[in-house]
């Protein structure tokens, strides 16, 4: 078999499968992988409308995410909500400025970022854009890489609030803000593993029909 | 066209060679990972998911950490966590710790041996592919290692107001991040893949 210049998979007739990575020549959109069993499929189904509207999703949530306490804390004297910027705040100037630059990038920028980086992917794949597509496929590969991160306060807060159960501390609860960060940090890995990053090529083949 | 292999990230078709060991093949269009040369994958594999297992264990059943105030020590094991929250807090964080620092590493570390295990004895078990697919499903939700900084974080963020102890089951996690991003390294989807054999 001679390959042309730049021969896809898509552009050979052949289907690649999303799970085993098996080539496959005689089968057909929707049946399954001779290997692994999976549906085969061009490209991920519905790939764009379903990572927008996860996407859309998590941004609304983002801001509840935000806005309402991750942590209330009881104690005798008086009672405090903790949003995850003022959790930032009291770390910087408590001196822990390493700890402020880690729950400031894994909190506030990688999902920030994430939901940008992939409106961006969605809307210059829906305009069919030729432009800076390897830029573009090595921004999906960070994004896939670091977005698990943000996941890292759900984690604070489960610690926080079990050890501090019946101390002299009063009592710590999760607020309404950290249920919201976990829906968008879930959201936002759903959103990414449904985006399929061979769209962002399609537009360089020309294809016939 | 069995040496043909096509790009996961851009779909263009490609010739795989052979490569030199422990060397990676990147597509030439989006500079995406291809395939890697492990020629001992399954061994290295195997070897660090028995000891990750070893101290997957130790990381469940000692605290993890504990609160000293007031001559009162209060100590939480990794279950205990979800187990308080979920009872008294809320059991969407506490479904959601479950999931990915109990449920998937487990089920990750079970598939691992299950395929690993008796392909390393020269045999393919049943349900091969199945078990495979599992295995990549619970990978990304696997989140051992960010639980552990988490871990961290928390210790530093209560130090100011009673004094910490460390449970040794830290130390366990401390050493299964380790061992589970070594893992990363050597598991080669790959060349289980391979092991597959296609019907027809």
């Amino acid at each position: 078999m001679t390959l042309p210049a730049a021969a896809t998979a898509s552009t050979l007739g052949l289907l690649a499968c999303h799970t085993c990575g098996l080539l496959s020549r005689s089968h057909s959109e929707g049946s399954h992988c001779p290997r692994c069993r999976t549906p085969l499929h061009v490209r991920k189904p519905f790939s764009v409308s379903r990572t927008w509207s996860l996407l859309i999703a998590a941004a609304i949530l983002y801001v509840p995410a935000n806005l309402l306490p991750m942590l209330h804390t009881n104690s005798l004297f008086d009672s405090q909500s903790d949003t995850i910027m003022s959790g930032i705040v009291y770390f910087w100037h408590s001196g822990a400025w390493y700890l402020a630059i880690i729950i400031f990038s894994a909190s506030i920028l990688v999902p920030l970022l994430k939901m940008i980086a992939l409106a961006w992917l969605l809307v210059s794949v829906q305009l069919r854009s030729r432009g800076q597509q390897e830029q573009r496929a090595r921004l999906y590969r960070v994004v896939e890489a670091i977005g698990r991160w943000s996941i890292l306060d759900i984690y604070v807060v489960a610690i926080v609030v079990t050890l501090v159960r019946f101390g002299v501390l009063g009592t710590i609860e999760p607020g309404a803000g950290a249920v919201a960060f976990g829906a968008v940090v879930v959201l936002t890995m759903f959103a990414s593993m449904s985006f399929d990053p061979r769209l962002i090529w399609d537009p360089s083949e020309r294809r016939d029909g | 066209m069995h040496n043909l292999i096509a790009c996961r990230e851009c779909d263009l078709v490609q010739r795989a060679v052979t490569l030199s060991r422990n060397a990676v093949a990147l597509c030439s269009r989006c500079g995406g990972t291809l395939y890697r040369s492990h020629p001992d994958s399954i061994e290295y594999t195997l070897a660090l998911t028995g000891s990750a297992i070893v101290l997957f264990v130790i990381a469940n059943a000692l605290p993890i950490v504990g609160l000293q105030m007031q001559g009162q020590l209060t100590q939480t094991t990794l279950f205990n966590t979800v187990r308080v929250l979920y009872a008294d807090h809320s059991k969407t964080i506490a479904l959601l710790v479950f999931v990915t620092v109990i449920a998937m590493p487990a089920l990750e570390l079970m598939a691992l041996t299950y395929v690993l295990l008796p392909l390393r004895l020269g045999r393919v078990p049943p349900y091969y592919v199945y078990v495979l697919r599992i295995l990549q499903v619970a990978q990304p939700w696997s989140m051992l290692e960010i639980f552990m900084l988490g871990v961290l974080v928390a210790v530093v963020k209560l130090a100011d107001s009673a004094s910490i102890v460390v449970g040794n089951a830290l130390w366990a996690l401390a050493a299964l991040m380790m061992i589970m991003s070594a893992i990363s390294v050597t598991f080669d989807a790959r060349v289980l893949w391979a092991k597959a054999i296609p019907e027809r």
